[in-house]
């Protein structure tokens, strides 16, 4: 197993904020160094953050987040919507401050053998959750779903390859999604496909990805207690091997599930 | 070099800093050296598979939270035949947390752990609902406590500890019948029930409606009946309640607990546990106490600590 310099798979770590910025009205852009903490971050793990503001004031429980970007150079981003009492204090961070890590946690994204070209189909903020796989040695194409063009958060993304869909024109609607995928996989078929952020879009390329064929997984969310496997409140109903459905924990089987045993929620 | 090792009945642990059942497994071992803690408790093991309560299964308050899990497992047969060589891996000595729909069903358990190598002891988690008393907890009442306690203790020789519900209004009456049944030990104690709504939706925030309180807000309630159970027994307390420092352990061992057992503070500092070991033995060492096992009930009355002694 890969261990940290403690020896130990997963670690507490003080990180320094090195950037903090607002993108866009609800969004938030945190930027930390975790030399430590990155080498060892694959694509699609989270991390359990203390959401404390430099006063200290913040809810008691930590909560789960997507590490979005994994630098080079020992830097963890997290990008997320600033929601209630918790991302609120996130927000609050400055440069200098230090924010409490507990990670990396969970099983991230794999590819099929041989992959060459994925898709990817992103709502909202689930994009800080799939971009990451823009660092792997693969060609990926974005299908990004926002409320309304100043929500996209495109260059945060990264991708170089994306189209865009919103609710504000009508775009983002279920029929209109499912033509743009059909033309996608005739046209250009990905080797596999891959999803985070919406139910409704989960549904569609899974129905979609068993039609042609096509290997894929999802990215879950759940509320967590402990996020290391200990508490059961994160399970989600997913289909096992041989097809009944079980409880999985999301923090620790998850949060990346195959696409086919995955179930709406 | 303060002396930390701890006897718990016929047990002798090397440190008296273990986990409290449900807020723990092997996973921890990810994120520290499990085999530096006095032992390992289980989550809660049943008779039979459980899919556990509705979801939201935890609700955050205020320096703690309400949880309503509802002993999810996979039961009995898989714990013996698939955890416990997970948990042999470990040099600790393992309690198992057992809970049973019925005293006959906790019987039936408690004697299948009994044959089960590995097993140091039993802990009778006596707060779940019995089915044969209209679904009241077993540790409600002193009489159907001691009948679950005296089932356990004919069908196993195992150390039994108990674990106490502060869901009860005479936890000191509760004490005493389970010391009288056969405890070696009494856990001290289970969450309280508490409910959280959702002012939006004007619904419960719990699938189950209400939960068990549980985290540092919980603590002085907990620390209470350790006091009022230390005065009751003269068996061995283990204290458990919103521990998440050493100052915390000081004050429960102080109440008259010769152990503590750390829950919901792991899931906010992974290694609370061992935080509270080596604040315990540091705290120790700065007041000149030579054994930890002094601490114990040095706040009670004079006349109680030497019932307690
Ligand atoms: C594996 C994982 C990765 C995630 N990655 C990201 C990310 O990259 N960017 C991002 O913006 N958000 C992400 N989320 C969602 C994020 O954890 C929640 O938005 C956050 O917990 C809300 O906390 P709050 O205190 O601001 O909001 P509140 O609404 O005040 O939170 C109240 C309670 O609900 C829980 N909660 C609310 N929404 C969610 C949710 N969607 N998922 C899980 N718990 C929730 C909180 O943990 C808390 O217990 C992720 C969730 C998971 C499980
Ligand atoms: C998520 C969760 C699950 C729990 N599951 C169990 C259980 O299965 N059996 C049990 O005896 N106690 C269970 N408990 C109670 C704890 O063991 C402990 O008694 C209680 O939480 C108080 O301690 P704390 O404040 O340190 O968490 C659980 C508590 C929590 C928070
Ligand atoms: S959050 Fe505790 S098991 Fe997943």
């Amino acid at each position: 197993m890969d261990t940290a310099p403690s020896g130990f798979a997963i670690a507490q770590h003080a990180c320094p904020v090195l950037e903090s910025a607002p993108v866009g009205q609800r969004y938030h852009r945190l930027v930390v160094a975790a030399p430590g903490l990155a080498v060892r971050t694959r694509p699609g793990q989270f991390c359990h953050l203390l959401c404390r503001d430099a006063g200290g004031n913040g809810p008691y429980l930590r909560r789960p987040m997507s590490i979005w970007r994994i630098g080079t150079d020992g830097t963890l981003g997290f990008l997320l919507h600033v929601k209630g009492r918790g991302t609120a204090a996130l927000a609050r961070l400055r440069p200098g401050d230090a924010l409490d890590v507990v990670g990396p946690l969970g099983v991230g994204f794999s590819l099929p053998p041989g992959a060459r070209r994925v898709l990817v189909l992103a709502r909202g903020v689930g994009l800080a959750t799939l971009a990451p796989l823009n660092a792997l040695p693969v060609a990926v194409h974005a299908v990004l779903s926002a409320r309304a063009p100043e929500d996209l958060m495109a260059a945060e993304f990264g991708a170089s390859s994306f189209e865009a869909v919103f609710d504000s024109d009508g775009s983002s609607a279920p029929a209109a999604v499912e033509a743009l995928l059909r033309r996608r996989f005739e046209r250009e078929r990905p080797d596999a496909v891959f999803t985070c952020g919406s139910n409704r879009l989960f549904l569609l390329l899974q129905r979609l990805a068993a039609e042609y064929g096509i290997p894929g997984q999802v990215a879950l969310e759940q509320q967590m207690g402990c996020g290391l496997g200990m508490c059961f409140c994160c399970v989600r109903d997913i289909r096992d091997d041989a097809g009944q459905v079980t409880h999985q924990r999301v923090c620790r089987e998850g949060p990346v599930f195959d696409l086919q045993r995955a179930m709406s929620w | 070099m303060v002396r930390l090792a701890t006897r718990i009945g016929g047990l002798t642990l090397a440190n008296p800093v273990m986990p409290a059942s449900g807020t723990f497994g092997p996973e921890l071992a990810e994120v520290m050296d499990l085999n530096r803690l006095g032992a390992l408790v289980t989550k809660s093991v049943t008779p039979e598979a459980r899919l556990g309560n509705a979801l939201p299964r935890l609700a955050e308050t205020e320096n703690g939270l309400l949880n309503s899990i509802g002993i999810p497992g996979k039961g009995l047969a898989h714990f013996t035949a698939k955890a416990m060589p997970e948990w042999r891996r470990f040099r600790v000595p393992l309690v198992v947390s057992l809970s049973a729909p019925s005293v006959a069903e906790f019987a039936r358990a408690a004697a299948v752990l009994a044959a089960t190598p590995g097993v140091a002891a039993i802990e009778a988690n006596i707060s779940c609902p019995n089915l044969e008393e209209d679904g009241r907890a077993f540790a409600m009442l002193p009489d159907s406590a001691a009948a679950a306690v005296a089932a356990i203790r004919a069908a196993s020789a195992l150390p039994l500890w108990v674990k106490l519900s502060p869901n009860t209004a005479d936890i000191a009456a509760v004490a005493r019948a389970c010391e009288a049944a056969g405890a070696e030990a009494l856990v001290v104690a289970n969450t309280i029930l508490g409910l959280a709504i959702d002012i939006e939706t004007a619904r419960p925030k719990l699938g189950a409606s209400m939960g068990g309180f549980s985290g540092p807000a919980f603590k002085p309630i907990a620390l209470r009946l350790v006091w009022q159970c230390a005065q009751a027994v003269g068996i061995p307390i283990i204290g458990v309640g919103g521990i998440s420092t050493a100052e915390d352990a000081v004050e429960f061992m102080m109440a008259g607990a010769s152990a503590v057992q750390v829950g919901t503070a792991s899931f906010v500092q992974p290694t609370a546990m061992l935080d509270v070991l080596d604040g315990l033995a540091a705290f120790c060492a700065r007041r000149g106490i030579t054994d930890v096992a002094q601490l114990v009930g040095m706040a009670l009355p004079a006349r109680e600590r030497l019932a307690a002694e």
